[in-house]
């Protein structure tokens, strides 16, 4: 063990590049995962807005149909596996559980620092079958397409993700056992905050799912490669097989992407209402309910393709299901709202915004579970409208909530406020400007993955693409004034926001090791009052 | 620019009508929930907002509350599953009277069979008012069959049949995509269906323009192969018969049986050792790479009209060559 000089938070205790490739502090690999992600978003980012501009006219002008082919496949590989899964938990997780916990650091750091190069190799062995002619398979790689037709990087591309996948996993094992084995002497499972209980189901899906897809990704490659016949009728395979291994991960990597950011939300909702958080356990089940139905519901991604009657209807119903604890989560963080004390702090604009946006994604989830709606809107812009609303309107919402909540925490510096609030508003103009006219799109019957369509589907997608360049700014202004507090920020102190929970009852930033001596917790999660900065607290009534 | 918008596409079969109708009580009822969610958030966001002087509590629990919003958001999402279940049940059942037009996909474009041997590409004429079934394969990867105006969308499988049906309920063209993403061309794998009168539709089977050929029937097929060599009726015969065979149930060499359905008789022109008859030898060999999936639904729908024994004999004059 190294001495650590009193006095010195994790980001000053050493410099150079050493000293943060091979850090096995969870803080500096969290910022090291922040750097990474970001960087990725830009990519994906720059994509979508190359695609945004080709739909503006009805015909294909400015992008030849493979070059959107490849742009659409980019977006999704790059969103989902380098951006939307690792964001909150390899993070605002990494940082902030052991913190959350009372530990001095995860349960294995060597682990996790090795998960951080796992996902760096897996990107940039990715990023180099984009860069090196490119993916036209879609993100979902359904075959035969991808084993016997597509002319490109395929098989690159599936070691990418293989490789990736693995971060994934060490990262829920490590999550996993810390949570059980590292809370602070008195913090209870019913006392741990509702961020650990979200991660804590999210690290469930992530081991028990990922390898499931690296067995899809793999079988791809080897039929491709070898010509093993596996999902190929050509070959003796059957090509819907590949839709059940790959959705049986990638529908519970939906919630992998979503639970945490409600784990977000709930911290958020509760310190700026000043209110403990509306039955925190039907939240904190929820959360494990729906890891739980998430493994059951993969089928719904079928229901035009050749699957069986039956198997429809278990799906559809098994996918309603999923409404009831989602459900139960959107009204308790309404309820604490109820009689709280609320400001409207930046983190708070994106916390209401996330539960806006996520009830309508999740609301328009109903209609693709109902079958014969279903047959209509699958594969159309309905989709694309509806898994928007969960993954950006809700997953990047809940992300940059957490990163304005928190970043005083990680950096010591306060951001501008104005500014916050300003592109908090602003993103959320653009985001529903983008994607709403999509829904229209989609019942109207314009299907997904088309770079030139009918006439009559101009006007909307013209309003979609002039909503995404309006996201796009607002995406853009965070990383300038985020960067800017890091020099001109005022300092922030151990806890700007009066919040309730350990990481905030160490300096910002914190000490290398988290805490001068290990807390003690002797109250409930959030144990706010919403007469804190009024009266005196009622007496505690558990 | 065409600057209206719509809000629903055209409703050309009846499905159209039913769906829509259930598409409206989604939204009633989830845009009921939207408002009031985002009603709360807002009023509570303003009204209790910090130094507002306003009530405030430290209730943190309700029973009674968590279990309402726990029914409610069930019983509404169940009602939604039946109905949806009802009319999607209902979407695969054809009639027994549907007109059967076959369908194969291929990288990019759709051909289209009808069943007096006439064939199109990327159209589809129907008559208004009659059921249409169609039997749909692909010849290289996955393919979608979608009409958004009859509100139906069916994939296209290589490999195997799948089959969709709808009824047609006015006449006009309504737009044909492909929705299962398949390559570089997959936007412009579509084209028109066109939904035409009765007289019209059966002018239009009748009219043939001289470079539009129908190609061999599936009996000139089934003779062309020399199918009739092996299958015929005579003790002799390597193959076992055809006739009555469709619909009915195989007993299998090795035990077990298969239904003589178009999947089980396609995969037996194509792979012939995989399921073979009791009682034969298996000496027939693959007609992969001779029969084509178009020729193939061709030679199954003549097998389909083959009738057993004991009924050709009623009708002997009618079926015999």
């Amino acid at each position: 063990m190294i001495s650590v000089p009193s006095g010195k938070n994790y980001l000053d205790v050493a410099y150079g590049a050493r000293s943060w490739l091979l850090s096995l502090d969870h803080k500096r690999i969290a910022i090291l995962y922040m750097i990474s992600i970001t960087f990725y978003f830009l990519v994906g980012g720059a994509a979508a807005v190359l695609f945004r501009l080709e739909l503006m006219t009805p015909p294909g002008d400015l992008l030849i149909s493979e070059t959107y082919n490849k742009l659409f496949t980019l977006h999704g590989v790059i969103m989902i596996f380098f951006f939307l899964i690792p964001a909150v938990p390899a993070v605002l997780g990494n940082f902030l559980l052991p913190l959350m916990l009372g530990a001095r650091d995860l349960a294995f750091p060597r682990l996790n620092l090795a998960s951080w190069y796992i996902f760096m190799i897996g990107g940039l062995i990715s990023m180099w079958a984009l860069v090196t002619g490119g993916v036209d398979t879609g993100w979902t790689f359904y075959t035969p397409y991808s084993t016997a037709y597509a002319n490109s990087n395929v098989i690159l591309m599936a070691v990418g993700i293989f490789i990736t996948g693995f971060s994934s996993i060490l990262t829920g094992i490590n999550f996993i056992v810390t949570t059980h084995t590292m809370r602070a002497p008195g913090l209870t499972w019913f006392r741990l905050p509702l961020f650990v209980w979200a991660h804590y189901a999210t690290s469930i899906i992530m081991v028990l799912g990922t390898p499931v897809l690296a067995i899809a990704i793999l079988l791809v490659a080897l039929e491709r490669g070898l010509g093993i016949g596996i999902f190929d009728p050509a070959l003796g395979g059957d090509p819907l097989l590949f839709q059940h291994l790959f959705w049986f991960y990638s529908h519970p990597a939906v919630y992998i992407m979503i639970l945490p950011g409600m784990g977000v939300v709930s911290e958020i909702i509760t310190c700026f209402a000043r209110k403990r958080v509306f039955g925190y356990k039907f939240i904190a089940f929820s959360s494990l309910a729906i890891a739980v139905l998430g493994f059951l519901v993969w089928g719904h991604h079928m229901f035009v393709s050749g699957q069986s009657v039956l198997a429809g209807l278990v799906f559809s119903v098994l996918s309603m299901l999923v409404a009831v604890p989602s459900a139960v989560k959107v009204f308790n963080w309404t309820a604490t709202l109820y009689k709280g004390s609320i400001a409207w702090d930046t983190p708070m604009l994106y916390g209401l915004g996330f539960i806006g946006l996520f009830t309508l994604g999740g609301l328009t989830g109903l209609f693709l579970a109902t079958l014969a709606v279903d047959v209509h809107v699958h594969d159309t812009y309905f989709v694309v409208a509806h898994f928007h609303y969960i993954m950006v309107g809700g997953m990047v919402m809940a992300y940059l909530g957490g990163i304005h909540f928190w970043w005083p925490k990680i950096t010591g510096r306060m951001y501008s406020e104005w500014w916050g609030k300003f592109s908090a508003v602003l993103v959320f103009f653009g985001f529903n400007l983008t994607f709403f006219p999509q829904f229209v799109l989609g019942y109207l019957g314009m299907p997904r993955r088309y770079h030139a369509y009918p006439e009559e589907f101009h006007v909307l997608n013209v309003m979609s693409s002039a909503g995404a360049s309006i996201l796009g700014i607002g995406y853009l202004i965070p990383l300038i004034y985020l960067l800017l507090s890091l020099r001109f920020g005022k300092k922030a102190g151990a806890n700007p926001w009066q919040a309730k929970g350990l990481e905030w009852q160490t300096p910002s930033p914190p000490p290398p090791h988290n805490f001068e001596t290990t807390p003690v917790v002797d109250e409930p999660a959030y144990n706010y009052s919403p007469d804190d900065n009024e009266i005196t607290p009622p007496p505690e009534s558990a | 620019m065409n600057t209206g918008i719509q809000f629903f596409p055209d409703q050309a079969s009846d499905f159209a009508l039913r769906v829509d109708l259930l598409y409206v009580f989604l939204l009633a009822v989830t845009g009921f929930f939207t408002l009031l969610i985002a009603g709360l958030i807002l009023f509570f966001a303003v009204y209790y907002r910090r130094r507002q002087g306003r009530e405030r509590t430290a209730a943190r629990e309700n029973m009674l509350l968590e279990v309402v919003w726990s029914i409610v958001p069930l019983v509404l999402a169940l009602s939604m599953f039946s109905w949806g279940a009802w009319l999607f049940l209902e979407m695969h059942d054809a009639p027994a009277d549907a007109e059967e037009i076959n369908v194969v996909g291929k990288q990019w474009m759709w051909k289209i069979q009808h069943p007096g041997g006439r064939r199109e590409i990327n159209q589809l004429h129907i008559p208004v008012g009659r059921a249409v079934k169609l039997r749909m394969i692909s010849e290289d990867v996955i393919h979608s069959f979608y009409v958004p105006a009859f509100r139906v969308k069916q994939d296209v499988l290589p490999g195997r049949y799948t089959t969709m049906w709808f009824r047609p309920t006015r006449e006009g063209a309504y737009h044909l995509f492909c929705a299962e993403y398949c390559g570089a061309s997959h936007a412009q794998m579509g084209g028109q269906v066109i939904v035409m009168s009765e007289r019209d539709y059966a002018d239009w089977l009748a009219r043939r323009s001289p470079d539009q050929t129908t190609g061999p029937s599936g009996e000139a097929l089934f003779h062309q192969f020399r199918c009739h060599t092996c299958h015929h009726e005579g003790s002799d015969a390597r193959g076992p018969s055809l006739r009555g065979l469709y619909g009915g149930a195989v007993p299998l060499d090795g035990g077990g049986t298969a239904v003589a359905d178009e999947d089980y008789l396609r995969e037996s022109v194509y792979e012939p050792q995989s399921k073979v008859v009791a009682g034969y030898r298996p000496l027939m060999p693959t007609y992969h790479g001779q029969i084509g999936e178009e020729q193939m639904l061709r030679l199954i729908a003549y097998i389909k009209s083959l009738e057993s024994p004991s009924e050709s004999k009623s009708s002997s004059e009618v079926s015999q060559p």
